[in-house]
């Protein structure tokens, strides 16, 4: 390239295999300059990043990994689709595994055949050297385009693969491979293009192969316009099986023996390989009672740090928000309703986004070290046996324990899984595993009425119990959204157990990085915005103070003595509310479930967010917002609540009832906000709000139903 | 020793060489992952719960459910297989 040709931007495209080190190599190009989108219509994200170079400007694309271009997955479909078909990179680095040569060369050898530009980036080669002793300049004489040895982490071969990319972007090294297919099939893919020339038609080699070969091939179906040519096809086809026998996986067969071929040339193995650590380590991680006990301690360790880690942060999160409110609110004094909608509406708004990032930052910290280190894929084939029997597998164990502290950073831990319908089914039931924000409707209910009642055993055993009701559900929830729901078929249950190393501080970093920012960016916007909605449904319409108060000076004495001026003010404005009025509307159809106009509002304040049900009971119970679960009074008022006609309004049935309700029903806006950035759309948190909305009402009316004929 | 066996019958240790895929559904990834007619493995790992199992083939380890690799007839093989692993 001379100098006084414009600098072109040119497209760069990462493709390689699952853990072959793509996403490492991804990051020393790029450095920082990363950013994370999706694929329109489908939930596999895109990575994108800045490489400049002496001699041009390039985006790099880190492709999804895949194991073949025959795609099988939504991943798969995504990368082969961007890779050969019409928008294709101008280059192809092809990341091969150094260390797992032969399968990585299998995918190698798909590509080579669409003749496009390439460069080759062997990684791995530090975990290697030990053992084998990689000859690039024998790959490279071997697959025909440049071969670099990268190890990212430490930098090395990182400058001369930038320049290798740079060079090949104006040499434009084409791979050339000797696959040695059987006479037999270079003879009938010849007949084949004969057969397309006389009809005015071109095919290449490898297409009149895949036509013969691999009949299901999606790529085929361009070539086969009209039945003439797939008669043809086929008549080639049965000729081919006749003269060759089977010929299903004739094509792979010949490929890996090609592979292995190239392997031996190029890697020599070194005398008397050492037994390796990672074999060692393994004997102890897999083993049938301490590996169980130490996965059951690491979990323990992980869950408990971000259930108690992240509450400080989270108090610490929430003063500070609290403190710009208050800093701001004294500046709008003059417009009450914009002073509301600022502190309440949009600080808050704010705030209920920012005070998750504890909690994911932490789950994200500990799962990026587990796995970076190699142990995250020995968790999934420890619990796969457990998760497996009803649908979801074992890579779904994280997501799902997480899912107890918040289903928020559950629902982005999901994206460990690279089967696409088992990730959308454990995020779809993710929300049902009981988070720590149903902790306090717990405590109060259970404080105020069980417990009274039925001594602290039971209480205990309660509030036990509650953590598993979600759990049970999800069980026939997840046999039906496979059976009914979900679309598409699952996969094999298909697993690497990588080798064991330290996980590298950039990659930790990087991901918990990229995956808070992500946060904020797509779900932190949405939930600002439902904020503001929501303030606005409990703030309008405005109450005449000086009517309320007139009503409240002539309520019995009685009443006035045991209920504040201000209590009741507020009780009465949020009753008046448009979400008041909507809460007094329902109450026919909530009393089934034992809930009254002021339960119903509550819940229908929770949800936004159901923490915000103590608060919201706090107001319609008279007590003012300024109550927490443990607090003596609301728990008073709840146990004296009655109906008009005078039963109580919170008996055993109808707190295990509300419970219930709480524990199934999807009452987060963040929760959703992150399932629509997850799926990349609507649809499915809908879907998930409408599912556990009808659920938590059935299973409560069900309960206080029962509860009715027992008495 | 000359036995076809399925993947429901393999132990921990054990060595063994892929007979055949049957059943008109290959298993595609099976494919791809160079589980082929001839090529041989040993199996490195099962889980605590008896599933899935890890085995090594072709210098590399993978991880499957038995039960999803119905279509293969498998032998078992006395010596290990060699160090490349490679089909013959």
């Amino acid at each position: 390239m001379t100098p006084t040709t414009e600098r072109r931007a040119f497209t760069v495209g990462l493709v390689g295999n699952p853990n072959a080190g793509k996403t490492s190599v991804f990051n020393a190009l790029t450095g920082a300059k990363q950013r994370i989108g999706n694929y329109p219509g489908v939930t596999v994200e895109k990575a994108e990043g800045k490489l400049e170079l002496a001699g041009a400007s390039c985006r790099v694309i880190d492709f999804p990994g895949l194991y073949s271009l025959a795609p099988i997955s939504v991943d798969e479909h995504v990368a082969s689709e961007a890779i050969v078909g019409d928008g294709r990179p101008d280059l192809i680095v092809s990341v091969l595994d150094g260390s797992n040569l032969e399968r990585n060369l299998f995918l190698f050898s798909q590509i080579a055949e669409f003749q496009l530009p390439m460069v080759v980036a062997v990684t791995q080669t530090d975990t290697m050297d030990r053992h084998f002793h990689l000859k690039c300049d024998d790959l490279e004489k071997a697959l025909g385009v440049p071969v670099v040895a990268v190890v990212a982490h430490k930098g090395i071969g990182v400058q001369e693969l930038k320049h290798a990319i740079d060079k090949a972007l104006v040499d434009k090294p084409i791979p050339k491979i000797e696959l040695g297919y059987p006479k037999v099939v270079v003879d009938a893919a010849l007949r084949l293009i004969e057969h397309y020339q006389s009809q005015g038609m071109s095919i290449t080699e490898a297409q009149a192969r895949t036509l013969l070969l691999d009949p299901g091939r999606a790529t085929n179906a361009p070539l086969l316009a009209t039945q003439d040519l797939e008669n043809k096809v086929d008549e080639i086809r049965e000729g081919l099986i006749g003269a060759h026998g089977q010929t299903k996986t004739l094509d792979a067969q010949v490929r890996y023996a090609w592979a292995a071929h190239v392997k031996r040339q190029t890697v020599s193995p070194v005398d008397s390989p050492k037994k390796r650590k990672t074999d060692l380590i393994d004997r102890f991680l897999t083993h049938r009672v301490f590996g169980l006990a130490f996965f059951v301690g690491l979990m323990y360790l992980v869950f408990q740090s971000i259930y108690s880690l992240a509450g400080p942060l989270m108090d610490l999160i929430e003063s500070g928000v609290g403190a710009v409110g208050g800093f701001v609110s004294p500046f709008l004094e003059g417009t009450p309703a914009i002073q509301s909608l600022v502190v309440e509406g949009l600080i808050g708004g704010v705030g209920s986004a920012l005070v998750f990032l504890p909690q994911i930052v932490i789950l994200f910290f500990f799962i990026a070290v587990l796995e970076g280190s190699g142990y995250l894929a020995r968790a999934a084939f420890l619990m796969d046996k457990l998760l497996g029997w009803c649908g979801l597998n074992g890579r779904a164990f994280i997501p799902l324990l997480s899912s107890f502290a918040c289903a928020i950073p559950g629902i982005m831990a999901a994206r460990v899984m690279p089967d696409q319908k088992s990730r959308l089914v454990t995020i779809l039931v993710a929300p049902l595993m009981s988070c720590s924000a149903r902790l306090p409707v717990y405590v109060l209910l259970i404080g105020a009425v069980i417990e009274p009642q039925f001594g602290p055993w039971w209480a205990g055993f309660a509030l036990f119990a509650m953590h598993f009701v979600g759990m049970v559900v999800a069980i026939p929830v997840v046999w039906f959204l496979n059976k009914k729901v979900v679309k598409g078929k699952r996969l094999p249950f298909m697993l690497e157990l990588p080798q064991y190393q330290w996980p590298k501080f950039r990659d930790v970093w990087t991901t918990i990085f990229s995956r808070v920012k992500v946060f904020i960016t797509t779900a932190g916007t949405v939930i600002v915005a439902m904020s503001v909605v929501i303030w606005a449904l409990l703030y309008f319409p405005r109450p005449d103070l000086g009517s309320l108060e007139r009503e409240f000076r002539s309520l019995p004495l009685t009443n006035q003595t045991s209920v504040s001026l201000e209590n009741y003010q507020e009780r009465r404005q949020r009753e008046d509310s448009i979400l008041g009025r909507f809460g007094k509307a329902l109450e026919p159809a909530f009393v089934p479930a034992g809930f009254d106009w002021r339960l119903t509002t509550a819940i229908l304040a929770a949800f936004p967010a159901r923490e915000v049900v103590v608060p919201a009971m706090g107001i319609l119970f008279n007590q003012g917002s300024d109550v927490d679960e443990s607090s003596q009074s609301l728990g008073d008022a709840l146990k004296s609540a009655t109906w008009p006609d005078g039963r109580p309004l919170i008996t055993p049935w109808s707190a295990v009832s509300l419970m219930v309700f709480f524990a199934l029903c999807c009452q987060c806006m963040a929760t959703l906000a992150t399932i629509k950035r997850e799926t990349g759309g609507w649809r499915w948190p809908a879907f998930a709000f409408l599912y556990m909305t009808a659920l938590a009402y059935l299973a409560s009316v069900l309960i206080m139903q029962v509860g009715r004929i027992f008495g | 020793m000359d036995k076809t066996l399925t993947f429901f019958d393999l132990r921990r240790g054990m060595s063994a060489r892929v007979l055949e895929l049957v059943g008109d559904q290959v298993c595609p990834r099976l494919v791809e992952l160079g589980l082929l007619p001839g090529t041989e493995f040993k199996v490195t790992k099962v889980a605590p719960l008896g599933d899935p199992i890890e085995i090594r083939l072709r210098g590399f380890s993978l991880c499957l459910r038995r039960e999803e690799c119905g279509c293969l007839r498998v032998q078992e093989i006395a010596k290990p297989p060699g160090k490349k692993g490679s089909a013959s």
